[in-house]
């Protein structure tokens, strides 16, 4: 597959939030407000992106070498929380200024499915490295399209009269679903028209 | 009673998905057919238990600066016992789960519930609340499975044995399936609506 398939296909076609559901929980709880959104979004790409690479190289470079396929989940998971870590401590030291504006978002992003949700899937798609950088930096992208969206509609809904048992949530669901099936209309004939694959 | 307490407000009062809204990329993501439902609430229940018991047991050893990649570890290897499990013994199921089987290790209740529960109370009171929280989930999860293969397809899907094949067709659903309420959009919809329901029904409970 191209680089550009592989875009169009996790940023649309199998959008992390609309046909995947993988980071469900923050795209519910930080989709109040757009600036909260946004700010949330930057920091999933970036991490998706950066773990995506550093998974590939651990599995290939690691755990097939020594035949320990079976860790993959112990391993990746470990890698991502040591990441985020990391990535926290870094930002802090280089850019005080991006630290202030991610850093409420970077501890939420460890037990973001979408983070151990891409790793896994570059795997099991057999991607090479470029191949799975791409992949990462488009499930972030797509999610980061999602969350902007959706944060949008929220602010959006705060103004309008809704039930009172529609409030929050449920209601913020069924806009998310209005959404999905509008994402439907993106599907793997896309690619095939376009002729990528 | 309050022994009682720990193992029934997960059912209802506390129940996972639809009062706290937790684990909910594997609760979307696999409620297409009742059999896969059962197989993840299978997989939660057991690495829940089990995370719960040894978080509690050791709760006194564990550092606190790195209490939280010590659960993950804990959650970890018991994430991947159960998917080599599954992988052996139900290949349909563990194909079906594709990649929420291992995603279980960042499903928000089990870490939630080692950090609220099982990090400050005894082994017994612990796996009280794992049996109550795991049952609360299995019963959200498969309500919205039921559904949507209801309302999807017209059909439940459970495992087969002997001569069942495991597929009830439902008479006039099986006719006349939504076709949408199997994919994605279906999935937001029904939870959107039984949330609502939810907090309509806790609400009401308040006023009187």
């Amino acid at each position: 597959m191209s680089y550009i398939a592989i875009l169009l296909t996790f940023i649309f076609i199998n959008n992390f939030i609309f046909s995947q559901f993988l980071g469900m929980c923050p795209f519910i709880g930080v989709s109040k407000n757009s600036e909260n959104a946004i700010g949330m979004g930057a920091s999933v790409t970036f991490v998706t992106t950066v773990a995506s690479v550093i998974t590939w190289a651990i599995y290939y470079f690691l755990l097939v070498p020594f035949k320990l396929e079976y860790l993959q989940t112990v391993t990746f998971i470990l890698v991502i929380a040591s990441l985020v870590q990391l990535l926290e401590m870094v930002i802090q030291k280089i850019s005080p200024a991006l630290y202030k504006a991610l850093g409420i978002y970077l501890p939420l992003i460890t037990t973001n499915c979408a983070v151990l949700g891409i790793a896994i899937i570059n795997i099991t798609n057999g991607y090479n490295v470029m191949e799975a950088f791409t992949g990462g930096l488009a499930a972030g992208l797509g999610f980061t399209l999602a969350i902007v969206l959706m944060s949008n509609i929220r602010e959006r809904l705060d103004l309008h009269p809704v039930r009172r048992a529609f409030r929050g949530v449920p209601i913020a669901f069924i806009s998310a679903s209005l959404m999905s099936l509008a994402f439907m209309a993106f599907d793997k004939s896309l690619l095939t028209n376009l002729h990528l694959v | 009673m309050s022994k009682m307490k720990e193992l029934s407000k997960g059912l209802f009062k506390d129940n996972p998905i639809f009062v706290l809204m937790l684990g909910l990329c594997p609760v979307l993501g696999v409620s297409t057919q009742v059999s896969n439902a059962i197989g993840m609430s299978a997989g939660v229940m057991f690495v829940l238990l089990f995370s719960n018991m040894i978080i509690s047991a050791l709760r006194k050893f564990i550092p606190a600066s790195i209490h939280i990649p010590a659960y993950i570890v804990v959650i970890a290897s018991l994430v991947s016992f159960i998917q080599m499990v599954m992988h052996a013994f139900v290949p349909a199921v563990y194909a079906s789960l594709g990649v929420y089987l291992p995603l279980i290790v960042v499903n928000c209740i089990i870490l939630g519930r080692a950090e609220a529960f099982a990090s400050k109370n005894t082994v017994v009171d612990s796996i009280l609340d794992a049996i109550g929280m795991s049952v609360g989930f299995a019963l959200g999860l498969t309500l919205l499975a039921t559904i949507r293969e209801l309302f999807g397809s017209g059909t439940i899907t459970l495992f087969p044995m002997g001569s069942f094949s495991g597929v009830i067709n439902i008479p006039w659903f099986y006719d006349n399936p939504i076709r949408v309420f199997s994919l994605a959009p279906g999935a937001l919809l029904i939870m959107g609506l039984l949330k609502a329901f939810f907090d309509w029904n806790s609400s009401r409970k308040k006023d009187r």
